[in-house]
């Protein structure tokens, strides 16, 4: 039986279904990320399972015990909030050590076991400074510590990295997963942002709508988008008609009924009159690492990108042939869930 | 931003704000040092006040006279005890309050505020005909068989028409201070293992203690320097410090020895303010900013 299991968990408010009958297994040791845009359940399931919103149906199960309906502080579950939620009054050291005390660990065991987590997020020469006196990226430590200390059987993120710069998110990315690795917690993290959630999880559950559409390691997902809703919120996706040709292949051809996506890596840039589409390069964006070209076509503007070789950019205007491998466009069913 | 750097700077600031200082001198720093030079000045039942000749005979008298020792501790102790029970009732129903679904937090909180429209003198015999030997609290008792009390004319009657009044002035300021507290601490506060009074107490109580401060010293001088209520609800018997300035000013006719207890109140109530503020300031100073 999985660690954390969630059977048939839902949430009303009045009347509006907050999270529908959602069922998740999640294994001992794993991450796992809620990916879903905003008010699509994530985070009121997440609340669920920490305690602060009371459950309308279903069940919790954690390592086999029900908490369905236990108290927070019973539950013993490590929460970082989206606000960080520190106590202002206190120390780095008494943030960390409020759950101790609270667990009436002897002083001693305490002191070592602040000092240990505080290394482990490299926050040991912060200990006295108040969280005023902090960074964005160090107040996320603090909290990521407070919650580790207890050694919670599960940790619970709330879009842990939502409020810091791009730069930092990037680098607390890396930081949660080497922490989470080290530690060997099982984690549930909730995210809007789908890159933060393929890069650090193991698996990825998108979430619409209060309903959950998809499970699947990073790469597949990412690979084998489901929806058309999930192709276009994981990565971009070029969505064309398509049909399968006699020998079951499917293939690209407009007015076919099936939709298709296709990932704008996937594509090559030909010279004119090579490849399957003709077109016309109508936009240019220079990413760093790689160009991200429009590309005007009988069959609608498609997203292209190139890997930035060295060599140089293709001109607005220029015309271009596509081709791709038929291998890679994926058949995307029809959301069942109308967003 | 630069014209407001310009301001600063030159004379346009003081000219600026003329009108207000001039108000202030007029009506608070000058009738202050008029009752400071009135409480120097030669007082005979006789022949009135001698404006010429001064005497520190009012403060000697002030410090030798256990009546007025009494006055003072019974002002102080009714003021102590009415900010104490405004804290009692106040942060709970600020911390209610600020917990309160959009609709009805709106409605209690113009609730609290709609008494500081009706004047304290109208509230004040509202009391005395709750609390007189006829008013309803007594037919009330007689009615179930209990034996009238005496209720008015008591300090029982003065603080609880005080902890009335002044109880919008701690719901406020705690109230602000609630609104800056991030509900998630409380959360995560019970996630490691705390009870609801647990994170009341350790949590957040420390954060609004700026709030409960500045509350406590409106209240209390607010309290300490109260007439209305202590005049009507107190009677001749339980005087408090400014019903006793009352006294000597008009029934006396002592304008010298009046002005001197209200000196003397001031730099008490000041003092016993800012030993509070410096004591509870301290602690939570460095933490909170």
């Amino acid at each position: 039986m999985a660690f954390v299991q969630l059977e048939g968990l839902g949430k009303r408010y009045g009347d509006i279904d907050a999270v529908v009958a959602t069922h998740l297994s999640v294994e001992k040791g794993e991450f796992v990320s809620l990916l879903g845009p905003s008010g699509c359940g994530k985070t009121t399931t997440l609340q669920m399972i920490a305690g602060f919103v009371e459950v309308t149906s279903g069940r919790i199960l954690l390592d086999g015990r029900d908490i369905t309906h236990a108290k927070p502080a019973s539950r013993g579950l490590g929460v970082v909030f989206q606000s960080y939620a520190l106590f202002p009054h206190m120390t780095v050291k008494d943030n960390v050590a409020f759950g101790l005390r609270m667990r009436k660990v002897p002083n001693g065991e305490l002191q070592q076991r602040v000092d240990r987590v505080l290394k482990l997020v490299r926050l040991d020469q912060h200990a006295e400074r108040y969280p005023r006196e902090l960074s964005g990226g160090q107040r996320q430590r603090v909290a990521l510590a407070r919650a580790l200390v207890i050694e919670p059987p599960v940790l619970l993120l709330d879009e842990p990295l939502s409020n810091l710069d791009a730069n930092l998110r990037e680098e607390m990315q890396f930081e949660i997963r080497r922490i989470q690795r080290e530690v060997g917690i099982t984690t549930l993290m909730v995210t809007h942002d789908q890159s933060e959630a393929l890069s650090i999880s193991d698996r990825v559950v998108v979430m619409q709508a209060g309903r959950i559409t998809q499970i699947d390691a990073p790469y597949t997902l990412y690979e084998h988008p489901r929806t058309e809703f999930i192709s276009g919120f994981v990565g971009k996706a070029n969505l064309l008609p398509g049909e399968r040709d006699s020998a079951g292949v499917v293939q690209v051809r407009s007015g076919g009924e099936l939709t298709l996506s296709l990932r704008p890596e996937k594509i090559d840039l030909r010279d004119k009159d090579h490849g399957r589409l003709p077109g016309r390069i109508v936009s240019r964006f220079f990413l760093g690492s790689q160009w991200l070209y429009g590309v005007s076509t009988s069959l609608g503007e498609l997203s292209v990108v190139r890997r930035n070789d060295g060599s140089a950019p293709l001109n607005e205007g220029t015309p271009v042939g596509l081709d791709w491998d038929t291998a890679l466009l994926r058949v995307l069913s029809v959301d069942e869930v109308s967003a | 931003m630069s014209t407001l750097v310009a301001v600063r700077q030159g004379r346009q600031g003081y000219l600026l704000s003329a009108p207000a200082l001039a108000l202030y001198v007029c009506l608070l720093v000058i009738p202050l040092l008029l009752t400071l030079v009135l409480s120097f000045n030669v007082f005979d039942y006789s022949s009135g006040i001698n404006g010429d000749a001064y005497t520190v005979d009012h403060y000697s008298s002030l410090l030798g006279d256990p009546y007025f020792y009494e006055i003072f501790l019974r002002t102080f102790w009714i003021s102590a005890l009415t900010t104490l029970l405004c804290v009692v009732i106040g942060v709970p129903e600020a911390y209610i309050l600020s917990r309160m679904g959009a609709p009805w937090r709106s409605i209690f909180l113009i609730l609290i505020l709609t008494p500081l429209l009706i004047s304290v003198v109208v509230r004040a015999f509202g009391w005395s005909l709750l609390l007189g030997a006829d008013g309803l609290v007594n037919q009330t008792l007689q009615a179930f068989g209990g034996s009238p009390m005496k209720l008015l004319y008591t300090p029982f009657a003065v603080v609880i028409a005080l902890v009335h009044v002044m109880l919008p002035f701690m719901i406020i300021p705690v109230w602000t201070s609630l609104q800056k507290l991030d509900p998630a601490a409380e959360q995560a506060a019970m996630s490691l293992g705390a009870s609801h009074f647990t994170v009341m107490r350790q949590v957040v109580l420390p954060q609004i203690m700026p709030g409960v401060l500045s509350g406590t010293l409106i209240v209390f001088g607010l309290a300490a320097s109260s007439f209305a209520i202590p005049g009507l609800l107190g009677g001749r018997r339980i005087k408090m410090v400014a019903t006793l300035i009352y006294d000597q000013y008009l029934s006396e006719l002592n304008w010298p020895m009046g002005a001197a207890i209200a000196v003397a109140l001031l730099l008490l109530n000041l003092l016993i303010m800012l030993s509070w503020n410096r004591m509870i300031e301290g602690r939570y100073k460095k933490s909170l900013g």
